[in-house]
């Protein structure tokens, strides 16, 4: 299958979802993600936004997406409403990551995270040597304009499913539209976990 | 040929004549069996052959039948024009549209002024009382005398938007969508006690004698003031600063309670004119029917949205305080726990609760998409 004009990290997410699931996506925007599943996965999408901008435009896709805050917007779900629920570069910017991925695996059989690594090389390089906060291509913000709240690796990531008993069932590292498999820690720009809730 | 190029959208429908509808008895949710119900309806649009482009539009508590194009006299546009014609959100080269006025109500169909055949005499306090799903079970005789076997909508907004959960709730079958905006799953008490002034109002007008001034003088006081305290509380401090600000009105030297201020003219005017299109008996009967109207009463709204296919839209206003966005997100909350797929959107508007009338482009962007979505699914279902 050839996908034209697809984001990458999309085309690996899409690998993750299984047909004719159902999905919550969390922070969808302008639903790119989410119609790209709909689409290729027969998905039954639901998406949750907090910019009424992106709602728009997610409307006129056909999208259903509720206008809220991904903080408060979860608690109202029954447990299991979903098969995965979905954030994909919204870990960051929420203010209670904790709290939501833990209601993520609540609702969702599984969950999809993908998040900018902050211990990639360059990120590294620039707070060693330049003594600055780092803005690389997957966190192309100035310290006075990032829309993030918290910034992690992957090894934090990791270390926070094992303090929290999640399953990792699969990862995806990427770097410039390329998979990384060597030192994720080190060369990923973006990682994207498959989890579950463990036992 | 050569042809003028028109903007349909700018056009609009054009001249509408309302229909009447007569349904031999209905039976009220209060026991009450009511004979000969008229109802007035207008449609826009042409129905398809299959019946699958049929959609209800649904009016506020002052609302009626006339929701689009111009009526017999060519002088009034319909309450909800802008969104209804060629182009417009409910599209009338797609669909078509119906929008009928409330039993209870009194421009055209059967309400207290209306003359009872059992006695000859105007109903007046003998009307029984009727409720939002009394409302909703007449339509529902309309579209049945239709052949309209689902509606792709049933959209309002206010009490509009509770008739519209009530459609949800009652006759999920009947339809694929509901759109419901700037409304409640039920009256808060604030929302009652507004409702109660104006009752009193009404109520405290000698001319009213008890509900039988039929033939007489109107008690045209006591509902002019139940709508001046409608319209403040359909709009925003910001948008009557913007309208009014401390404008004094032209030429007026401050004197006795006149009407010195801007908007003291305009609520006098709006009152006013109220009067001389709407009837008082009317506006007890209408007001209660919204105090008394609660989607939960049977069971939980979730419950009731569990396993259904109907997709709903809800709509809220940022500055509305009559019908508050968090009232609207307690219907987004019900279809979350049903898993019915749900758009919500909270629309940064000033406006207040007015911006279900007024918020046009926002309204037709976010319709115009969900109902096409829903059209779609309903043809290749």
């Amino acid at each position: 299958m050839t996908y034209v004009n697809v984001r990458f990290d999309h085309k690996a997410i899409l690998k993750l979802v299984k047909p004719q699931s159902t999905v919550l996506e969390l922070g969808c925007g302008e639903g790119d993600l989410l119609s790209l599943l709909i689409k290729e996965r027969s998905v039954r999408g639901q998406g949750l936004e907090i910019d009424e901008q992106a709602i728009y435009a997610s409307v006129a896709k056909g999208l259903n997406v509720i206008h809220g805050d991904i903080d408060s917007g979860l608690a109202e779900y029954e447990d299991k409403s979903f098969d995965y629920v979905i954030l994909n570069q919204s870990l960051q910017q929420i203010k209670r990551p904790d709290s939501v991925l833990m209601d993520a695996l609540r609702v969702g059989r599984k969950v999809i995270i993908s998040f900018s690594n902050f211990a990639y090389y360059k990120s590294r390089l620039q707070i060693f040597f330049g003594g600055r906060t780092p803005v690389t291509g997957a966190l192309p913000y100035q310290w006075y304009e990032t829309p993030n709240l918290h910034f992690l690796s992957v090894t934090d990531f990791i270390d926070y499913c094992r303090l929290k008993n999640v399953g990792i069932e699969r990862t995806i590292y990427i770097s410039d539209d390329k998979r990384v498999r060597f030192l994720p820690n080190l060369f990923a720009q973006t990682a994207i976990f498959l989890v579950n809730r463990g036992l | 040929m050569k042809t003028k190029r028109i903007d349909k959208r700018e056009e609009g429908i054009g001249v509408v004549e309302p229909q009447y509808y007569t349904i031999d008895s209905l039976m009220l949710e209060s026991g009450e069996k009511l004979g000969q119900v008229t109802l007035a309806y207008e449609t826009y649009g042409a129905l398809n052959e299959n019946k699958t482009n049929a959609v209800m539009v649904l009016h506020a508590l002052s609302g009626d039948a006339h929701a689009a194009g111009l009526d017999t006299e060519r002088k009034n546009p319909g309450w909800w024009d802008s969104m209804i014609g060629p182009g417009r959100a409910f599209d009338t080269d797609k669909y078509f549209v119906i929008s009928s006025n409330v039993i209870g109500g009194c421009k055209g169909s059967t309400g207290p002024s209306s003359v009872n055949p059992a006695t000859g005499r105007h109903y007046a306090l003998d009307f029984p009382i009727v409720t939002i799903n009394d409302m909703v079970d007449a339509q529902k005789r309309l579209i049945d005398h239709m052949g309209i076997d689902k509606l792709l909508t049933a959209a309002g907004g206010s009490m509009g938007g509770m008739l519209a959960l009530s459609w949800l709730v009652r006759y999920p079958d009947r339809i694929r969508s509901a759109i419901p905006i700037a409304t409640a799953i039920k009256h808060g008490p604030q929302q009652i006690a507004f409702n109660e002034v104006g009752r009193q109002a009404i109520m405290a007008d000698p001319h009213w004698n008890s509900g039988n001034y039929y033939g007489g003088p109107p008690p045209a006081k006591g509902l002019a003031v139940a709508r001046m305290i409608g319209h403040i509380t359909y709009m925003s401090d910001l948008s009557m600063e913007e309208k009014f600000g401390r404008q004094r009105k032209n030429g007026n030297e401050p004197f006795k309670f006149t009407a010195d201020y801007e908007v003291e003219g305009y609520l006098r005017y709006r009152g006013d004119s109220f009067v001389k299109r709407f009837d008082a008996n009317s506006y007890l009967y209408i007001t209660k029917a919204m105090d008394n109207f609660d989607a939960t009463e049977l069971r939980p709204l979730q419950d009731s949205l569990q396993g259904q296919k109907t997709k709903v839209l809800v709509i809220a206003f940022k500055s509305d305080w009559l019908y508050p966005a968090y009232q609207s997100k307690e219907i987004v909350k019900a279809c979350k726990r049903s898993g019915i797929e749900t758009t919500y959107c909270e629309v940064d508007s000033t406006y207040g609760h007015d911006a279900f009338l007024l918020e046009v482009e926002e309204e037709t962007h976010l319709i115009s998409h969900f109902l096409k979505k829903v059209f779609h699914e309903y043809e290749t279902a």
